[in-house]
């Protein structure tokens, strides 16, 4: 198992460190917007999601799982479930959940790598970097623009089907243009990037929201640049620990830099 | 048959390699549906402004 080991070695520093400076970027750049946001959402009427017919769905799921002790009936006021309090706690979370997530990136940036002969040093990662940006944040912000608390979206599991069929759909795209050089391939390539959004995202019924339309502006920006800074520092990291683990640079089949 | 010879973990065979990828892969994406997409309540709370943050559907 030594392959596994490896990648898992690589995927745990590139994510633990490229989690870390996504999370210190999210405290000046995207929490204080959805700070703001959820002042507008209290205004509004409790924090309650938009979508009612979600939670029959996640009532169960939550119940059977375990979680929370008494899911609905301990939260008679606004507040459903546990949540961290505000403040430094929901702030270390926040940093946990960075980092995780930052891993899961990891892992799988550095096993498709991996496939395609590795990511061999600092530049190529930054390539690599701009791929999963593509792929993980560019493709589904389309069709699915980052949102604020209160805002108003269709159900989630709907969404969360489209933003999982589109960045499967653009990743396989993206690989059939770098490494197969065939027209036909390129073509089909560019029908899978493009299809998601000919079928088009799930919409919400209404389009009316508490928030200002420039607060969302700007948290689509925020967005959009902090996940570009964090893609291009997992891949650069994971090529700086790979060249180090290997020894071997630049042993691409296919090298971009 | 060792076509995999200077990569991570040196001189495994290819389809053992290819396994090990491919479950190094799934635990990635296992961790991201965990953090990311997770119907599990406390999950969602915990996780709630990294989601906004990276753009999950989320709500």
């Amino acid at each position: 198992m030594s392959v596994f080991r490896n990648v898992v070695f690589v995927a745990a520093i590139a994510g633990l460190l490229a989690g870390i400076v996504l999370a210190c970027l999210q405290a000046y750049a995207t929490v204080p917007l959805i700070l703001k946001a959820e002042v507008y959402e209290q205004a509004g009427g409790g924090h309650e999601h938009p979508a009612p017919a979600a939670p029959a769905a996640d009532a169960g799921a939550a119940t059977t799982a375990m979680s929370t002790p008494a899911p609905a009936a301990a939260a008679p006021a606004e507040e459903e479930g546990w949540a961290p309090a505000d403040g430094a706690e929901r702030f270390s979370f926040n940093v946990v959940s960075n980092i995780v997530t930052g891993i899961g990136f990891a892992l799988i940036l550095v096993a498709f790598s991996e496939f395609a002969g590795g990511i061999g040093n600092w530049r190529q990662g930054v390539f690599w970097g701009l791929a999963g940006f593509a792929v993980f944040t560019l493709a589904p912000g389309l069709g699915l623009p980052p949102e604020l608390p209160a805002m108003p979206a269709a159900d989630l599991l709907p969404r969360q089907i489209w933003w999982v069929a589109t960045v499967v759909a653009t990743a396989i795209g993206l690989a059939l243009i770098a490494f197969r050089r065939s027209l036909p391939l390129t073509i089909l390539a560019v029908a899978l990037i493009v299809a998601p959004h000919i079928v088009g995202a799930p919409q919400p019924a209404s389009y009316d929201t508490p928030i200002p339309e420039g607060l969302h502006h700007q948290f689509v920006v925020a967005v959009t640049i902090t996940n570009l800074v964090f893609w291009l520092v997992l891949g650069a990291v994971v090529g700086i620990v790979r060249g180090r683990f290997t020894g071997q640079a630049s042993n691409l089949r296919d090298s971009f830099a | 048959m060792n076509t995999a010879t200077i990569s991570l973990g040196a001189s495994t065979s290819s389809q053992s390699r290819f396994l090990q990828l491919a479950l190094a892969g799934l635990l990635g994406i296992f961790i991201v549906g965990f953090t990311g997409f997770s119907h599990i309540e406390a999950v969602h709370n915990a996780a709630h402004d990294a989601r906004h943050s990276m753009a999950f559907p989320c709500h």
